[in-house]
């Protein structure tokens, strides 16, 4: 069998338990299920990079892949079972979300992902362009979850996924963007999230729960 | 080497307030660190003047006529804030709003802020002109949240998830423009995403690839202009945040959110061929500006109801972009810069306002006149300055626009004029009860600087009647670079 | 059809010792001391010697209904290509039928178990009726997406496509076996629908439906449900891991040597990582089961999405 065939046939593998993984996060509802889902996604993230770098021969996404490694399979999930333990949330769910509801609107998502990814996979060459119209769709389905979601830890995790489906478009489109620019985002990413890890304790000092629907305060009246 | 100057100074007075924060100085070296950039800028627009666009940097930096009057009303801004910020925050801090960490995060970050708008406006890169979008709302996150009450927190929250999603599609944006980019300039180095590059070869990019991008970067970069209906965040965080953030926010980052957008639209709109970038422009301007419009009638809090005016005139600059060729584009830029400047001149006095009225609400706010008549008559020239009263200038911008509209596009008059229309009656109708009337609320403790409203005010009211010849050829030659 | 009956007879005799296997694994996990091996043995060999106890009212049916669940059973796993994909039962019917077959044994037990008119068996008979009501669509999903694969509704068909290419994995089979091991669960009454080990009278779905048969009914009933978890797993391994299956043409009595082995070690891997499950998840309450097999459907159809979207 071709080498390269291969290689595609086990990226379209990843693309899609990365396209599982987000929809196992939108039918769960504890937030600890959610991180641990996160850290499988950032795990599965590193794999398809891992496996481009191979197979393109550029070292930059070794460096990637070392970067996600570390920051998305290790430390912010770790961080983030710190921080619900420190807030004592580690056991909330969230309860009003019908969840048959949002995965089929999580199927819509998909659909038109798929469509809007069509123009793009014609003309991308690399060996991964199936793969757009999944990573397109994991950012639409995080997208969901944030919208669905109530609980500020898990907008947070939304936000995260939804960064590594940009990840994942820009290893996969393009063989991932110069790594100045991967570098900023990883900083930018990671400064977002102790800021947000900041505004944890405020908010639940100052609402005393991290329930985003107490704050509701600032509407149009 | 001007540049990184510029680039460099607010970075390091970001780590010299940091670490000298809680001193009884800090404010002043705030005021002074931005009065160094704004000399480098000085310096640099002088270079331009000579030398005309430059290229520095193994390409990564550029300064051409569009970019040149952003930057110099960035930082000339930037100073006058620090200046208003000086006794605002300072009376903030004495009534127990603040204490000396917050007012230390407060200085240093709002270098970070200013480091990051000159990085946006002077990068040549699309990549790093988002990295520089992201570290903003970073910064000015910690901004809007710095009193830590429950409604600033919640502002903040929503800013951040809302921009953060935005910003999360821009980058998307980005990374298709990078994929068609890729085809034409290759893989090596850093050239594939700058900007310079790009619209060298902008005929050649793949059409389709790029009017997806610009959806994704339009709906991105649009969250962070505060376009309808991803605006939502804007008013909070305007009305939570200390006033000198809502001045910057509305005068600085507004400007340089739209200013991406901009460029992206270059770069698509010569790859498609079409005019549809411009029409998806002229679409969310009007909306914004119409609806916009109306939400000022239902404000109660002042600075949420200039947050709203803000949103309605992002709307009609954004529009007038969508209008394209060059007197359109001439007046978007010019109402960019006035509206930047009357804008922050205006929560300069509404700051003050609110402070001597101890309240936000406008019901709660009588008789600034008879306490203090400078806060008062700043407030008032500011409302009808950007309400387009001639001789000011947001009156020749808007003329502009609307004498290009109708000839364009007749149909959208009406909508103009309903929304210049709404506004004037929402804003004119709330603003005079609270100059004029009776009051008994005491003075100031210190002595507010509202040199920097009416050197704002006296700027607009120039360009009202006589733009300088300088100026009027950067706005010309910008506005043909964007063509459309 | 010495192939055709020795599958048969695998197939009843380590039913059971799969069920066993299964139990051991979860007693390990929870640190219990697991009970031996052979214990399905002996229950069933203790209640063959018990003498049958029938309810007054007891129809036919009833009686009856015993032997017909372990004969669809057994018709069931000779249908499935388990060790060798050329069997002449196989072709008879295709794995439409199969599911028809099952529903055929779950008709009667929920009968039968009607029949005496006891409170405990009706509402057994109802939630049982209701989780096969939404488990069904989307096991067929789950089998459409090999259906599409191999372009045929047999599973020796199947088998004999998915092993031509050894290395070949398309995405949209892993939807398609999330989804299918989600089925699996729900329709063998384990754990995140119902726990087989409870005689809770309020959660339990199939102990109430059994819980009037005793001795040698009770003995076919079990017996039966053993067969139907076995069946079940040997139909995940001819869609999602065809591996070692002998295949037409290629089964003289090494390969089947080695078809049984393979078969042996899959059971003893999907056992543990089923106990596994079980263990981790906690038992859902009646009402979420809709949303739980809501779940496994749409999951199919989004393997199916992915196989036609992404044309791989």
């Amino acid at each position: 069998m071709h080498p390269s065939y291969m290689v595609t046939e086990v990226l379209n593998l990843l693309a899609a338990s990365l396209l599982l993984i987000s929809f196992a996060m939108l039918s769960r509802r504890r937030t600890q299920r959610l991180i641990t889902l996160f850290a499988w996604q950032g795990l599965v993230l590193f794999a398809s990079t891992l496996l481009v770098a191979y197979s393109s021969g550029l070292r930059e996404l070794y460096y990637s892949a070392a970067l996600t490694l570390l920051l998305k399979v290790i430390a912010l999930p770790w961080i983030l079972q710190r921080l619900i333990h420190r807030l004592g949330v580690q056991w909330d769910s969230e309860t009003l979300v019908n969840i048959p509801t949002t995965m089929l609107v999580g199927l819509g998502l998909v659909i038109f992902a798929f469509g809007l990814a069509q123009p793009i996979s014609r003309m991308a060459t690399t060996i991964t362009r199936n793969t757009i119209g999944i990573a397109l769709a994991v950012i639409f389905l995080a997208f969901l979850m944030m919208i669905t979601r109530r609980k500020a830890v898990t907008q947070v995790i939304g936000f995260l996924a939804m960064e590594n489906g940009l990840f994942f478009a820009a290893t996969s489109a393009t063989y991932g963007m110069p790594m100045v620019i991967e570098l900023g985002i990883a900083l930018d990413l990671l400064i977002g999230f102790f800021i947000l890890g900041i505004f944890f304790f405020q908010i639940r000092e100052q609402f005393d729960s991290l329930d985003l629907s107490n704050m509701e305060a600032l509407k149009e009246d | 080497m001007v540049i990184l100057i510029v680039l460099g100074l607010p970075l390091l007075g970001a780590l010299l307030l940091a670490l000298f924060g809680p001193h009884r100085y800090a404010a002043e070296l705030n005021i002074g660190i931005s009065f160094a950039s704004l000399i480098a800028v000085v310096f640099l627009v002088l270079r331009v003047l000579r030398h005309g666009p430059m290229l520095v940097l193994h390409d990564q930096f550029f300064v051409d006529s569009f970019n040149v009057f952003l930057v110099a009303l960035t930082a000339f801004v930037g100073f006058t804030t620090a200046l208003f910020s000086r006794p605002y925050m300072r009376i903030e801090e004495q009534r127990g709003h603040l204490n000396a960490a917050r007012l230390r995060l407060y200085h240093s970050m709002y270098q970070v802020f200013m480091a990051a708008m000159f990085l946006a406006l002077l990068t040549n890169n699309m990549g790093l002109l988002w990295v520089a979008m992201e570290a903003a709302t970073l910064s000015t996150v910690l901004l809007v949240s710095l009193y830590r009450t429950r409604a600033s927190l919640e502002a903040a929250w929503k800013y951040f998830i809302l921009c953060g999603v935005g910003i999360a599609q821009a980058l998307f944006g980005t990374i298709l423009l990078y994929l068609a980019a890729e085809h034409v300039l290759g893989h090596e180095g850093m050239t594939a995403l700058l900007w310079t590059h790009l619209n060298a070869v902008k005929g050649q990019l793949e059409p389709r690839v790029l009017g997806l991008a610009f959806v994704f970067l339009l709906v991105g970069y649009g969250t962070k202009v505060g376009l309808v209906p991803l605006h939502n965040w804007l008013p909070d965080a305007h009305a939570e945040g200390p006033t000198p953030v809502s001045a910057v926010l509305s005068g600085l980052l507004l400007n340089v959110a739209l200013y991406a957008v901009i460029r992206c639209k270059i770069l698509v709109e010569g790859s498609i061929g079409s005019y549809l970038p411009g029409r998806m422009l002229m679409g969310f301007g009007l909306l914004s500006a119409v609806l916009g419009a109306f939400f000022l009638w239902r404000q109660r809090d002042i600075k949420r109801l200039f947050g709203y005016s803000s949103i309605e005139h992002m709307g009609i600059i954004t529009f007038a972009f969508g209008l394209g060729g060059p007197i359109a584009n001439f007046a978007a830029l010019l109402h960019m810069t006035v509206h930047s400047l009357t804008k922050s001149s205006i929560f300069f006095t509404a700051g003050h306002a609110s402070q001597t009225a101890d309240t936000q609400q406008m019901d709660g706010i009588r008789g600034l006149v008879s306490i203090s008549p400078t806060v008062g008559w700043g407030l008032m020239l500011g409302s009808l300055a950007i309400l387009g009263m001639p001789p000011f200038g947001v009156f020749a911008s808007e003329f502009l626009i609307l004498t290009t509209a109708m000839r364009e596009h007749p149909w959208t008059t009406p909508f103009l004029l309903i929304a210049l229309g709404v506004a004037f009656a929402a804003i004119f109708r709330k603003v005079q009860p609270m100059v004029f009337g009776e009051s008994d609320a005491p003075p100031l403790p210190h002595s507010p600087a509202l040199v920097p409203v009416f050197i704002h005010l006296a700027i607009v009211l120039m360009l009202g009647v006589y733009i300088p010849f300088v100026l009027a050829e950067w706005y010309r030659a910008a506005a043909l670079l964007i063509g459309g | 059809m010495v192939r055709q009956f020795g599958e048969v007879a695998l197939a009843i005799a380590i039913a059971p010792l799969f069920a066993g296997w299964i139990a051991q694994c979860r007693a390990w996990l929870q640190s219990r001391t697991a009970p031996p091996l052979i214990q399905p043995y002996r229950m069933l060999r203790k209640l063959f010697n018990k003498d049958a106890a029938l309810a007054i009212d007891a129809s036919p049916l009833f009686r009856t209904t015993p032997y017909i669940v372990f004969g669809t059973m057994v018709l069931a796993a000779a249908i499935i290509p388990s060790i060798a994909t050329d069997l002449p039962f196989a072709r008879v019917a295709d794995a439409i039928a199969l599911i028809g077959l099952f529903a055929t044994a779950r008709v009667f037990l929920s009968l039968a178990a009607m029949d005496i008119g006891t409170a405990f068996g009706t509402m057994g008979a109802r939630r049982d009726m209701m989780i096969g009501f939404l488990a069904e669509p989307a096991l067929l999903m789950v089998l459409f997406n090999a259906f599409l694969l191999s372009g045929s509704t047999a599973l020796p068909s199947v088998v004999d496509a998915s092993t031509a290419h050894p290395f070949f994995v398309d995405p949209s089979l892993i939807f398609a076996a999330v989804a299918f091991v989600m089925v699996l669960l729900a329709e063998n009454a384990r754990i995140p629908i119902d726990n087989p080990a409870t005689h809770l009278e309020l959660t339990m779905i199939h102990e109430a439906m059994a819980l009037e048969y005793s001795a040698r009914h009770l003995a076919l009933v079990e017996w039966a449900s053993d067969l139907k978890l076995f069946n079940y797993a040997c139909i995940g391994f001819a869609l999602f891991l065809p591996w070692g299956i002998a295949t037409h043409g290629r089964d003289g009595a090494p390969e089947l040597g080695l078809a049984v082995a393979a078969l042996l070690v899959k059971l003893i891997v999907a056992g543990a990582a089923l106990a596994l499950i079980e263990s981790l998840s906690a038992k859902l309450r009646i009402f979420r089961a809709p949303e739980y097999l809501a779940m496994a459907f749409l999951l199919a159809v989004l393997g199916l999405l992915v196989h036609l979207l992404l044309g791989a």
